[in-house]
């Protein structure tokens, strides 16, 4: 693995593989009586948060204590950020404190990429989501739910379907995951009002539609997309009824779906908007087991980064060419 | 450079004698099967430990509870190398508390791989006792550790290295010390597979 984890393009799919097989031993820890390992005892991880947020922050929170590493986390209301201070300077003073590794979530893309390339700090980076650019453990842990739930938890992602449906404009999500499922071998079809796909979509490894319905048959997993409503400066659908209508999954599209097929979603959710409750909290619905899961990846991340003296490197397999 | 030489210490139907009479060894100081949970350390103490569990199975006519122990989490030298992948780590249904947790490894080196595993079973809770059962004893212990049932001692030099293939890894029996690989400095010589 490389140092840093800015982008699931950083991930091969031997990398991509280690992490879930890893996050998959990690798992068990959440079952046992002391939900500890001491292997990250004196390393110390910032949680360096310029944008809000509940999960993914909680997430890595509780990964690296599990893992004993010493977390400082830092968000920038209440922080000398909001009195003018540069990345720069914050990632100076990270420096200082002896930072191993520093999680970044960031309302502009490439942030993380700053912080990990301009020579401020030594540790490693792991972006948390920056911008509408990328949140590669997002993507690990709906890889990690996805071969749990379709593949018995082993091996890749190979020959599934898997449907992103919505705001894929503004999603970091919808971006990082296509590139890691189509490394992992899967098939990915994004499904999108004209209006919320981005320009050059048509070079990601995916097929686009504007028709959700023709493609909910043959999905293995239909993955439902948060409509931002904080970005949405100008008019991207008429209204959101027909939003809803035309690409919110409810219970009569579900029942379209074929038998095994789960439904997934990054939260928070607007229920009613693009996904209905009833569909949200159905037994096909792997959402709170997404959020579980993701502790347990992130776990592996930070474990496979900074649990030896430079990044793992996963052991190569027959037949496949490095 | 000459080539090592490499000698056989333990054939086939050697490493089977010898766990036959660890199992009965194991039975004996516990006076029954009953109480006894047979952890393998991961890799080849599990296949050891399922032997194990085979045989005084047959011999008491009741079956005893195996498991596997993955111990990387739990390494001193984790730092002196890049991060490793994990093995699995499987807990028989029953689970260790108030049991007699027998470890078993291929070869007992430094101490430091029972260390790291007795660390770990503190956190998967409380046997009423921990005993150690290793397939070959080959001394330089650098930790107070030590075995209660050893296949075979096997006094060594610390250039020498000990290699043990079992039937489930490595598609054959047979335990070989080989001279004249010398332990690269700056690394621990920590476990068994010596390799």
């Amino acid at each position: 693995m490389k140092k840093h984890l800015l982008s699931s393009a950083d991930l091969s799919r031997e990398d991509a593989i280690l992490v879930l097989d890893t996050a998959a031993q990690l798992a068990q820890v959440a079952d046992r009586p002391v939900k500890k390992l001491p292997t990250l005892r004196g390393r110390t991880v910032v949680n360096l948060f310029f944008e809000d947020s509940t999960r993914t922050r909680i997430s890595f929170e509780a990964a690296a204590k599990r893992l004993s590493a010493d977390v400082i986390t830092f968000s920038a209301k209440g922080s000398s950020v909001s009195k003018g201070e540069s990345l720069k300077d914050t990632a100076l003073t990270l420096e200082a404190m002896g930072a191993d590794a520093v999680i970044i979530r960031h309302g502009s893309s490439g942030a993380p990429h700053r912080l990990a390339n301009a020579g401020w700090i030594n540790g490693s980076v792991i972006n948390a989501g920056d911008g509408l650019h990328e949140h590669p453990t997002q993507a690990l842990l709906d890889a990690y739910t996805l071969r749990e739930n379709l593949c018995g938890g082993v091996g890749d992602l190979a020959g599934k379907r898997v449907t992103i449906v919505g705001d894929v404009l503004h999603s970091r999500v919808a971006r990082s995951n296509t590139l890691l499922l189509a490394t992992l071998g899967a098939h990915v079809t994004l499904v999108a009002p004209p209006t919320l796909l981005p320009v050059g979509v048509e070079n990601w490894p995916c097929e686009v539609s504007y028709d959700l319905d023709a493609s909910l048959a043959q999905a293995d997993a239909v993955m439902m997309l948060r409509v931002q409503l904080e970005r949405m400066n100008d008019s991207y659908f008429p209204t959101a009824r027909e939003y809803s209508r035309r690409y919110g999954l409810d219970h009569r599209r579900m029942e379209s779906m074929s038998e095994h097929a789960i439904v997934m979603h990054p939260g928070p959710m607007n229920r009613g908007m693009e996904i209905s409750a009833d569909v949200a909290d159905s037994k096909r619905s792997v959402i709170v087991s997404q959020v579980t899961n993701g502790v347990s990846v992130r776990m592996a991340v930070l474990y496979l980064l900074l649990g030896g003296n430079s990044p793992a490197q996963p052991a190569p397999h027959e037949g496949i060419e490095e | 450079m000459n080539t090592p030489r490499v000698r056989t210490v333990l054939e086939a139907a050697d490493i089977d004698r010898v766990l036959t009479r660890i199992s009965h060894e194991i039975v004996e100081r516990a006076k029954g099967a009953d109480e006894i949970v047979l952890l393998g350390i991961q890799t080849r103490g599990v296949p050891l430990a399922e032997r194990i569990g085979r045989k005084i199975s047959d011999f008491e006519n009741t079956s005893v509870p195996v498991g596997a122990l993955d111990i990387t989490m739990y390494r001193d030298d984790l730092r002196l190398r890049p991060a490793r992948a994990l093995e699995t780590t499987a807990l028989p249904e029953v689970g260790i508390d108030g049991r007699i947790v027998v470890l078993v490894d291929d070869v007992l080196f430094s101490g430091r791989t029972i260390r790291a595993a007795l660390d770990a079973l503190q956190e998967l809770g409380r046997p009423r006792a921990v005993r150690l059962a290793v397939l070959v004893d080959r001394g330089h212990r650098q930790l107070p550790i030590r075995a209660d049932y050893v296949g075979k001692n096997l006094p060594t030099a610390l250039q020498e290295s000990v290699r043990v293939r079992l039937q489930e890894t490595d598609g054959s029996d047979e335990v070989t010390l080989s001279s004249g690989r010398p332990t690269p400095l700056g690394t621990d010589p920590t476990s068994g597979d010596a390799a």
